[in-house]
């Protein structure tokens, strides 16, 4: 039990420390940036995927609000990046902000309608709202080029130093950092106070209410910043490919995102990116060897992945972790969905 | 214009038998089966099949299109779904999109990628008239088998033993299975019953909608949208949710053409947004 | 311990990833086929990759004293993911040339990267006509959706329509073929009312219905080519095939490759394309026959076709060059012609377009089975959009 609030405070602080295996991961993430040069363009798609994902998770893993139509935000956001770099704005960040910005508008706007009913209505009625946008997109091709896409997309250098190279170095290298930077925030932000209140209601929205939690206005504010991590991705998907067309509105970009962050695992910020390596590397891999049938090979892998169990098939490599350092008893990613909270 | 009332019908028609399979293991099971779809897929190349190749007249190939299908669901209930009942909705989802995959990559790799057919015979095709409206004959004809369809559906949940069974073993399996009712049997013969209407809707469906290998992934939206709107907890629901939304989509698409793409989306979202828990549903 | 888990760490991630890199060979010439291999195109990409096979188990595996490898890579039907495929093709197995891209996004976001890396794209099957435009590198071997269709509203007028109305897929090709045929139409003199249906859309019923209330002389049609089977199905269950209404099509909707399956409906349809596997010439009999040989007695179609010609152009360029890419294979390929299975073509040298004859077919019952018989030929059709371009046509 926390009796205090300088407790409550200590506590979160503690939460808040970065862990070895975390400092790991970013580690091996800059490294493969010297590592594996062959590897840049896959590795670039890797990270936009990751960073979509992590936005579903804030809003899956943190507020337990289940989405189908993510996408939206995500195609806004590139087609954002794309217009703005097609009529002469080329700053690589200036997109990205200004992509954030209207994803986040759309997803305020929108939450109203999203965060009512079961899990089922939710899943609907945000796959309607990306459905429709993409129509609107496709519709209005003067402005998005329609079924044949943006072309023209030209960015300038990063930092007005770094050009976008054939080899997707800087592509990576930025994406990379980018991500990195959104992950810090999002770290900060799950772990805070504002966090906290967040997995009370995603635990129990009567509770939280009943304590005094304004859940309604919080899990505005929390899909509104979902939203704005996805346009984010968009727009990252965007600049680094220079190009964008009808499909980074469509379904399937919406469920293979739900697919790769519960993959990897739900409601502790890396499962996203972790899923992200994962099933591309997967993916890549199977459709290289066989390129009409690979399907069936993910089908398989989902179903054995399904029935021996998700947090078993994540703990695997917790322990294989906890061997290594030696400390078999110290967990210190958590990978179960459904922990139960400070009590 | 009344032709246009009837082929929104026939439409909503056609979507419910689809979608009633889903809106039996989804609303009554409380399973999210996205499978779905593969079910429905391989009921309409049983039915391609034997009539393509083997020469089966096509009514005789609608009770086997029921039947494979529902065989092949009591297997994969027995083996594999029924471990996943009480596992979490997002575990159902990514277990059924495992499921699809296998089944589109199956049967593009037995079946080839390209477009299948149907062979309806010569008295279903063509069209009638009947008090001045012109009917096709094969919408007639789908509309007539899910009125009945849905009726059977409707008086063996409500009015049977084992439609009360299956309702308690839903609401509350403990209880039930105390009061000595075999829930596992009822959960499989369902599911069975479930996978089979997918199948037959499929073998229906197919010559208005095309069959290829990607089925399950196309419609699958459409299913959804039908389940969703009429309500998960009763048949009567997507019924008439499935009639809605077949007569304003078809409507929609004839009046304002411009507009066409957008009507069913809409709609499911003003629906949605009124009501969450759907247009014919109690509130839980 | 920090330093040794890490390196272990890295180690394992990097071997995975490298392992998808696969072996290098030197002295291949390699040919990046980027193709749509499963998903709703998924046939479009079995086409043509059996083409391709057939095409160099016919005419060797080595031009110019090197080995030729294809190395076939499934687009997913997503436009950024084969722009990284087509780029990793390039820079990681040195692919002399790219080939495939089944639909237009697929082709136009690759474009930018053909003319950086000056890696020759040829263009098996996608058919907007702006392909071509958007880089100096890309060449094109399928057809273009004004080029067939422009002969195909001139005939029209010919024939005396007055009234004609246009159902097309809600995307590029399919306005493509609107515009063409409205303009070249009105141009004769004759009226046209356009429809869009939306591309996923299973039920034409509302359209259909208006097409029946505004009773036009003739209907152009354009939807994909699985599409155009529940489409046919569904203009003779509503009777149209009876009401006067004549029924004309871009080729791609009575696809060689489903059109037996889609039975009598098909019947009587007029359609104009570049290809029929029932075109009368020598060497179109040996190509139908060693195609089906070769794959089960599959019935080869345009997409096929575009394939077929595609390995021939990439041939042909290379023993020109003596197996040398970039600038000077794109050189070599522009001004190339030869008789095709599909009738004689060439390759336009300013615009790297494909100029060929375009048929007008009817479709007919042949020997128990259902085949686009050829009636009426135009030849040497350019791009239209991009000869009123320049002026020269």
């Amino acid at each position: 039990m926390i009796r205090t609030s300088q407790e409550a405070a200590a506590r979160l602080t503690r939460r808040g420390r970065w862990s070895l295996p975390e400092v790991v991961f970013w580690a091996a993430a800059a490294a493969s940036v010297v590592l594996l040069p062959d590897r840049y363009l896959l590795l670039n798609e890797i990270v936009v995927i990751g960073l979509f994902a992590l936005s579903l998770d804030l809003i899956l893993g943190y507020a337990g609000i289940v989405s189908l139509g993510h996408a939206a935000f995500f195609g806004l956001g590139a087609y954002v990046a794309g217009l703005l770099a097609k009529h002469g704005v080329a700053d690589p960040f200036l997109g990205l902000g200004l992509a954030a910005a209207l994803a986040a508008a759309l997803g305020l706007a929108t939450s109203f309608f999203v965060l009512r009913g079961t899990d089922l209505t939710k899943l609907m009625v945000t796959l309607g709202f990306a459905l429709v946008l993409a129509e609107i997109a496709n519709q209005a091709a003067w402005l998005t080029g329609g079924a044949d896409g943006l072309q023209g997309v030209v960015m300038g250098p990063v930092l007005g130093f770094f050009e976008f190279d054939i080899f997707g170095r800087t592509a990576y290298v930025y994406s990379l950092a980018v991500t990195f930077a959104l992950f810090v925030v999002a770290r900060r932000i799950v772990v805070s106070p504002f966090g906290l209140s967040l997995k009370a209601i995603r635990d129990n929205p009567l509770r939280a209410r009943a304590v005094g939690i304004p859940v309604n206005r919080r899990l505005v504010a929390v899909y509104t910043l979902s939203a704005a991590y996805a346009g984010v991705a968009g727009a990252l998907l965007a600049q680094t490919t220079q190009f964008v067309s009808l499909d980074v509105l469509a379904f399937h970009r919406s469920a293979d995102v739900l697919l790769v962050l519960v993959i990897g695992g739900v409601g502790y910020l890396y499962g996203g990116l972790v899923g992200a390596v994962l099933f591309k590397v997967l993916q890549d891999n199977l459709a290289a060897i066989t390129p009409q049938y690979w399907h069936f090979w993910i089908g398989v892998l989902l179903v054995i992945l399904v029935l021996v169990g998700r947090d078993r098939v994540a703990a695997a490599p917790q322990a294989v972790w906890g061997r290594l350092t030696g400390r078999r008893s110290a967990a210190p990613l958590r990978l179960d969905p459904k922990p139960v909270e400070d009590a | 214009m009344l032709t246009i009332l009837f082929d929104g019908i026939a439409y909503g028609m056609l979507l419910f038998v689809l979608a009633c399979g889903l809106a039996v293991t989804l609303g009554l099971m409380n399973f999210v089966n996205l499978a779905h779809g593969a079910f429905a897929m391989a009921g309409g190349y049983v039915t391609s099949i034997l009539t393509m190749r083997m020469g089966v007249p096509f009514l005789a190939t609608l009770p086997i299109a029921f039947a494979a299908p529902a065989l092949l669901g009591l297997v994969l209930e027995r083996t594999l779904y029924r471990h996943l009942y009480s596992r979490s909705h997002l575990d159902q989802v990514l277990f059924c999109i495992g499921l699809v995959f296998m089944a589109v990559a199956a049967v593009d790799y037995t079946m080839g990628s390209q477009q299948q057919f149907v062979a309806i015979p010569a008295w279903l095709q063509g069209r009638v008239e009947v008090l001045g409206i012109q009917m096709g004959v094969y919408r007639s004809f789908i509309i007539l088998v899910c009125g009945v369809l849905a009726l059977a559906l409707q008086l063996v949940l409500t009015r049977t033993r084992f439609g009360s069974r299956l309702r308690a073993a839903v609401d509350d399996p403990r209880v039930a299975r105390g009061l000595g009712i075999n829930v596992g049997a009822i959960f499989a013969v369902t599911f069975a019953v479930g996978s089979g209407l997918a199948g037959f809707g499929g073998a229906l469906g197919a010559e208005l909608l095309g069959l290829d290998p990607t089925f399950p992934l196309k419609f699958m939206i459409y299913f959804l949208i039908v389940v969703t709107v009429g309500g998960t907890t009763s048949i009567t629901g997507p019924f008439l949710a499935s009639l809605l939304l077949g007569v304003a989509d078809v409507a929609g698409k004839y009046y304002v053409p411009g507009f066409g793409a957008f009507v069913i989306y809409t709609l499911m979202i003003a629906v949605l947004v009124v009501r969450p828990q759907g247009l014919f549903a109690r509130a839980r | 311990m920090l330093r040794r888990t890490f390196l272990t760490l890295a180690g394992a991630t990097g071997l995975m990833l490298a392992a998808s890199a696969g072996a290098l060979a030197q002295e291949a010439i390699r040919i990046g086929l980027i193709l749509p291999m499963t998903g709703p195109f998924a046939s479009t990409g079995r086409q043509i990759e059996a083409a391709t096979r057939l095409y160099m188990q016919q005419n060797g595996d080595t031009v110019g004293g090197r080995k030729v490898e294809i190395v076939l890579r499934d687009d997913t039907g997503v436009a950024d993911v084969t722009r990284r495929l087509a780029q990793e093709l390039i820079v990681n197995q040195k692919v002399t040339v790219l080939a495939g891209f089944g639909l237009t996004p697929l082709a136009l976001a690759t474009a930018p990267l053909s003319t950086q890396a000056k890696t020759p794209q040829v263009v098996m099957a996608a058919a907007t006509s702006i392909i071509t435009e958007q880089s100096p590198f890309i060449v094109r071997t399928s057809f273009t959706a004004p080029q067939v269709t422009v002969p195909l509203a001139e005939w029209a007028a010919k024939q005396g329509m007055k009234k004609a109305m246009t159902l097309v897929s809600d995307y590029g090709p399919g306005h493509d073929t609107e515009r063409a045929f409205t303009e070249t139409f009105s141009k004769a003199g004759g009226q046209v009312d356009n429809l869009r249906v939306p591309l996923a859309n299973p039920d034409f019923a509302p359209f259909l219905q208006r097409v029946a209330d505004a009773k036009p002389d003739a209907l152009m049609v354009f939807v994909p080519s699985g599409v155009g089977s529940q489409f046919m199905k569904q203009y003779v269950e509503r009777g149209l095939d009876k009401s006067g209404i004549r029924l004309l099509a871009e080729g791609s909707v009575t696809d060689d490759d489903i059109l037996n399956g889609m039975g009598d409906v098909a019947l009587g349809a007029i359609t104009a394309h570049h290809y029929s596997a029932a075109h009368d010439s020598p060497e179109n009999k040996t190509f139908v026959d060693a195609f089906q040989k070769a794959n089960k007695g599959m019935r080869p179609n345009f997409m096929a076709m575009g394939g077929y010609d595609g390995m021939h152009l990439i041939y042909e360029g290379l023993k020109k060059t003596n197996a040398q890419g970039g600038e000077a294979l794109v050189n070599a390929m522009k001004g190339l012609s030869w008789t095709s299975p599909r009738g004689p073509m060439s390759i336009d040298p300013q615009t790297r377009d494909v100029v060929q004859t375009v048929y007008i077919r009817k479709v007919e019952r042949v020997n128990g089975e259902l085949y686009n018989v050829e009636f009426a030929s135009v030849p040497n059709v350019k791009d239209p959009v991009k000869a009123a371009k320049s002026g020269s046509n």
